[in-house]
């Protein structure tokens, strides 16, 4: 039988054909199919190689649980995904997937001879080998591993998919739309609460939906047909949204949840273009409710592992749902009841199946029926082996002790073609932990439990370890009638009959006669490990959950252990002799499922990426060449190379203009804040070293401002307006700090003073204009401005207006050159521009940029917060004692200014460096020494900032230096990769100490 | 990611706002007073107390106004909201 869809089922729309490529060979599937239930309808179950040893492996289940199925979708280099679980994936026409984690390929694999050498792999094999020799681990070990691990392959290029973001709001948001879900939903919608329902699958009704147990009915309806009737009830409720192809991937604090929504993923190619593919869903709910459900649990014994085995539950939903089998002569071990409705419903569809049951008996209406209809049932045994290669063809049983511990009596061979194991239920419980609940154990079926603690969220259902139909729906309705405080009495009369189950038994590692060292009992498929792995971790010393997790990398692969961790847990527990309710779990992290990084991005890729703040001159430097730097978000032109200069010949020569002629300078960026009130000055007072109470309107100063710690924070020239009115001036990258510093002090520890702050750095727009001939061009844009230094001297200000536009003019210099600077509102600050290179045309007028007006403020000795300053440097340190006032009683930082440690005289001391070859420029942050003898070298400090000097024709530098203060004229080295640079302490000021060029 | 209910704004999200660290520490009046240590108690010792948390809060990307917030760090549970130079809730001492 090649063709192993033996019926129809609603959900299969069997006129639609679908045809796909799986490893390059073409298939044929139907709309409503997965890639896995298709791949299963063509008799495949080979779909993958572990991780570790390579051995070959079938799909296991039917969500997002898979370990095996992952596969790599499409092969463009751009659009290729992978991992991608094959039980998730819906089919659509064209799709490519191909097996991942094999060479050369699935069904001849050359990493299988792992699966031969296993006895030297134990856990925690890498960490022991690959450690000697050291110098192994780069060039032979790492790239022989990762050529021979991995799963899947990235993608190459860009990602040309559109992902969206979307906010929402809502009073409960439902997770999950199983039966508990659905009547969740409907009872808080019907409730006038504004309510989101989302699942991860194609439609509604979790597993209630494809089943059709005579034993289990409500109102005298099949259970999915009476969920059927619901959900067409929920979909005319209009406050109720529901989304599908939707999964939470994270639960945050205050009910902040991630959601990522599918739009594209299950369309043909055609289909796909121009779409979204994806979106990120942002959503704040009053309420949750977690309805997420419950994973079956596999079995531990010995090659549990091959293909053609699967979770019992999984066949049953391949067979109803997708009209699948996935044997024709089955075999299905269990624990529990679940098993048999498995076996119910393949022995209604006429496939041979027989049940082994670890339990020694067991009552139920599930059994009795199972009995009835003569399906051979083997009690108190267990599975001890499996036979075949790439599939399974056969097992062995044996029957148990009485204390389970053991196995007694002959073996018994049994023939298959596909076993369906089930260990139980672990209910989902990753969404509440994520809110921050904690954890209780039932020691009867070995689950962990919700703890309600919280009035925001809830777990109805079987994530709450409810299992039975009638249990569920009676705790959900009562529950959520609570938890939403209504009253709700729509199911009060619903008629439930059910199968209950009475008996329970767990083992977590079966018992078997050959000893575990040689069985392959695998707990984390993904990852390969073992049983065997965890004992070994368990008896090389490892106790905590989370060490063990790592050191045998249980539950550490895509799927995060949602099928290992609890029986790495059991076996722990077992093992130590401790209960597993003490144990603890490891963290339930996000996201649930992988996420793709294009969903988190959504649309802030390109230039959406960052914000780019431009100036008003932005458009003019860009058309004359500009190079540019960033400076937190601004666009700052660097330097403007002509005639294909590079930087160092550009900025030499935009440095000697500026001093020998005029330089222009774009200084829009520097944060400018205004300061209003009665208190302003008193303010500056507090806020700077320096004394502000005597700065006459119309002047401006210099200001350093400190930390409290007494460390230097900012610096820039204040200019008094009026008599309560003046602007400040921080640095580009410091202006948001230093307002939201000022800020904080005015409101929480000076409220009493009257002093309002705004930001004004958008505001106005600055041309900085330097030079011996800057006065000359001033006089062109301004004739009627006195510009006499007895009018108008270094360290004022004026107001005068240029075509009818006010224009703020402060005589201030950062180059050492006479200088002014103007300040425009910022939608003139173009046509002010063009004016100043107009009028500047005649004198040569350079515009630069931050490279040159580093160089020239470095030849005067200007410092740069946050380049020659680390926030470890005081004003002494900076050799700057002389802006700090003695006479006031207090600023910020002044007493710290005293501290112990801020007094030390062997602190690091700004000085400047000269090389003793004047061509020789040094590095930015190289170390300087003493002595390259001394062994460890005794690291003195290092260069933060240096340059070659147009105009000294010299390289100097600015460094900070132990006990710089007292070292001038001292040798010092700076040992560099192939030499050592001799350099010898200078003052900081290398050009104009007289500062003559100022009134020039 | 928390809900703040911004004094002057309501409720926003934690995006908008940045922690200025623990709530009421006074910057002494005279400073000059101080020694090193009571200077360095002022300047450096923090609590960080598992448990009822007074913390400064500033609505950075909004009223740019400081507030007060009381916040159970063991769950992040905001407990309470109060204005600059308003007296802490005594219920949470």
């Amino acid at each position: 039988m090649a063709n192993y869809r033996i019926h129809k089922t609603e959900y299969i729309d069997e006129t639609k054909r679908v045809s796909f490529k799986y490893d390059g060979k073409t298939y044929f599937g139907y709309e409503g199919d997965t890639l896995a239930s298709a791949l299963l309808a063509n008799g495949i179950h080979l779909v993958g190689r572990s991780f570790k040893y390579h051995r070959p492996r079938g799909i296991f289940s039917c969500g997002a649980e898979e370990p095996n199925a992952i596969c790599q979708i499409g092969s463009k280099k751009d659009l290729t995904e992978p991992n991608v679980r094959a039980t998730e994936l819906e089919l659509y026409e064209g799709l490519e997937a191909s097996s991942q984690n094999c060479w050369p390929n699935v069904k001849f694999d050359i990493g299988g001879i792992n699966n031969f050498i296993s006895p030297l792999i134990p856990a925690g094999f890498y960490y022991k080998t690959f450690m000697w020799p050291k110098s192994f681990w780069k060039k032979v070990y790492e790239p022989l591993i990762r050529l021979s691990a991995g799963l899947g392959k990235s993608p190459t290029e860009p990602d040309p998919d559109i992902y969206d973001h979307k906010y929402v709001h809502y009073d409960v948001l439902v997770i999950g739309g199983g039966i508990s879900g659905i009547i969740s939903a409907k009872m808080a919608a019907k409730n006038n609460l504004k309510t989101l329902l989302v699942d991860d699958k194609k439609i509604l009704g979790g597993s209630t939906i494809y089943q059709n147990n005579e034993s289990i009915k409500i109102d005298d309806k099949l259970s999915s047909e009476w969920l059927k009737n619901e959900i067409q009830e929920i979909k005319k409720l209009s406050n109720l949204t529901i989304k599908t192809r939707t999964s939470i991937a994270a639960y945050h604090g205050y009910n902040f949840l991630l959601a990522k929504e599918n739009l594209t993923d299950h369309l043909p190619e055609e289909k796909k273009k121009n779409k979204i593919r994806q979106r990120l869903w942002k959503i704040r709910a009053k309420k949750v409710v977690i309805a997420t459900g419950s994973i079956e649990r596999p079995l531990v014994f010995n090659n549990n592992d091959r293909p053609g085995i699967l979770l019992s539950n999984s066949i049953n939903k391949y067979l109803d749902y997708y009209g699948v089998t996935c044997g024709e002569n089955i075999i299905l071990f269990t624990n529990n009841d679940s098993a048999y409705e498995t076996s119910i419903s393949l022995h209604k569809k006429g496939i041979k199946n027989i049940i082994v049951d670890l339990r020694k008996s067991a009552s139920s209406e599930l059994i009795k029926q199972a009995e009835s209809l003569g399906i051979k049932i083997y009690f108190n045994h267990v599975v001890t082996n499996t036979f075949g290669y790439r599939k399974i063809n056969s097992l062995e049983i044996m029957k148990l002790s009485e204390d389970g511990n053991t196995t007694v009596g002959n073996k018994i061979r049994l023939s298959c073609d596909c076993l369906g194991m089930s260990g139980g239920w672990t209910p989902m419980v990753h969404m509440h932990t994520q809110s921050g609940g904690k954890l209780d154990f039932r020691d009867e079926d070995q689950v962990f439990l919700p703890k309600e603690n919280s009035e925001d969220q809830i777990s109805v259902g079987s994530c709450n370890g409810d299992f039975d139909l009638e249990i569920i729906i009676d705790k959900t309705v009562n529950k959520i009638n609570k938890f939403l405080d209504i009253d709700i009495q729509d199911y009060q009369d619903t008629n439930i009959i059910c199968s209950k189950e009475n008996d329970k038994r767990n083992i977590w590692l079966l018992p078997n006669k050959i000893p575990l060292g040689k069985t392959k009992s695998f707990i984390d498929f993904q990852n390969d490990s073992t049983a065997k792995d965890i004992k070994l971790a368990l008896k090389e010393g490892f106790r905590s959950i989370e060490h063990v997790k790592r050191y045998t990398t249980t539950g550490m692969a895509t799927d995060q252990g949602k099928l290992s961790n609890m029986h790495a847990l059991g076996i722990i527990a077992d093992t130590a002799g401790v209960k597993m309710g003490t144990l603890g779990t490891t963290t339930f992290r996000p996201p649930f499922t992988p996420l793709t990084f294009g969903t988190l991005v959504g649309r802030n890729v390109g230039k959406f990426f960052e914000v780019v703040r431009k100036t008003s001159m932005h458009e003019w430097h860009v058309e004359n060449n500009a190079k540019f730097e960033n400076v937190g978000q601004w666009k700052r032109p660097w330097y403007y190379p002509k005639n294909g200069e590079n930087m160092y010949d550009a900025v030499q020569r935009e440095s000697k203009a500026a001093r020998d002629s005029a330089g222009i300078l774009d200084a829009s960026t520097l944060g400018k804040i205004d300061i209003q009130g009665t208190d302003a000055s008193e303010f500056l007072n507090r806020v700077y070293t320096n004394a502000w109470s005597k700065l006459a309107i119309g002047k401006c100063r210099y200001g350093l401002m400190l930390n409290e710690d007494g460390m230097v924070y900012d610096d820039g020239v204040t200019t008094r307006i009026s008599e309560n009115h003046y602007l400040m001036t921080t640095t580009t990258g410091g202006a948001a700090n230093v307002l939201s510093k000022l800020e904080d002090y005015l409101q929480t520890e000076w409220p009493e003073l009257d002093v309002y702050l705004t930001s004004v750095t958008d505001h106005y727009s600055t041309a900085s204009i330097c030079g011996p001939n800057s006065k000359k061009i001033l006089n062109k844009l301004f004739p009627n401005l006195d510009l006499s230094d007895e009018n108008f001297p270094h360290m004022s200000f004026k107001e005068e207006k240029l075509e009818n536009i006010n224009c703020r003019i402060m005589r201030i210099s950062f180059t050492g050159e006479l200088s002014y600077e103007i300040n425009i509102e910022a939608k003139y600050g173009h046509s002010l521009w063009k004016m100043c290179i107009e009028a500047g045309k005649d004198f040569n007028l350079t515009p630069y940029g931050t490279e040159t007006m580093h160089l020239l403020r470095a030849e005067k000795g200007f410092i740069i917060v946050g380049q020659d300053t680390d926030g470890t440097m005081t004003p002494s340190d900076l050799q700057m004692d002389w802006i700090v006032s003695k006479k006031k009683y207090d600023f910020i930082g002044k007493r710290s200014l005293y501290r112990s440690d801020t007094i030390r005289e062997d602190r690091k001391q700004l000085v400047g460096l000269l090389t003793d070859d004047p061509k020789e420029i040094l590095e930015e942050g190289a170390q300087i020494v003493l002595d390259v003898k001394s062994k460890p070298i005794d690291m003195l400090g290092h260069v933060t900032s240096s340059y070659f000097s147009p105009n000294l024709n010299k390289s100097i530098a600015l460094a900070v230096v132990r006990s710089g203060k007292t070292m001038k004229g001292q040798k010092l080295i700076i040992p560099m990769e192939n030499k050592n640079i001799n350099v010898t302490v200078s003052d900081t000021i290398f050009l104009d100490k007289e500062n003559k060029r100022l009134n020039a | 990611m928390f809900l703040i209910n911004c004094p002057f704004c309501g409720e926003r999200d934690q995006s908008e706002f940045s922690s200025g660290g623990e709530a009421h520490i006074v910057r002494p009046k005279q400073p000059t007073e101080l020694s090193d240590d009571e200077w360095a108690e002022y300047l450096f010792m923090r609590k960080n107390i598992k448990g009822i948390q007074f913390e400064r809060w500033n609505h950075a990307h909004g009223c740019r106004k400081w507030f007060n917030v009381v916040r159970d760090t063991s769950n992040d549970k905001i407990l309470s909201v109060y204005k600059m130079g308003e007296k802490p809730p005594v219920n949470y001492k």
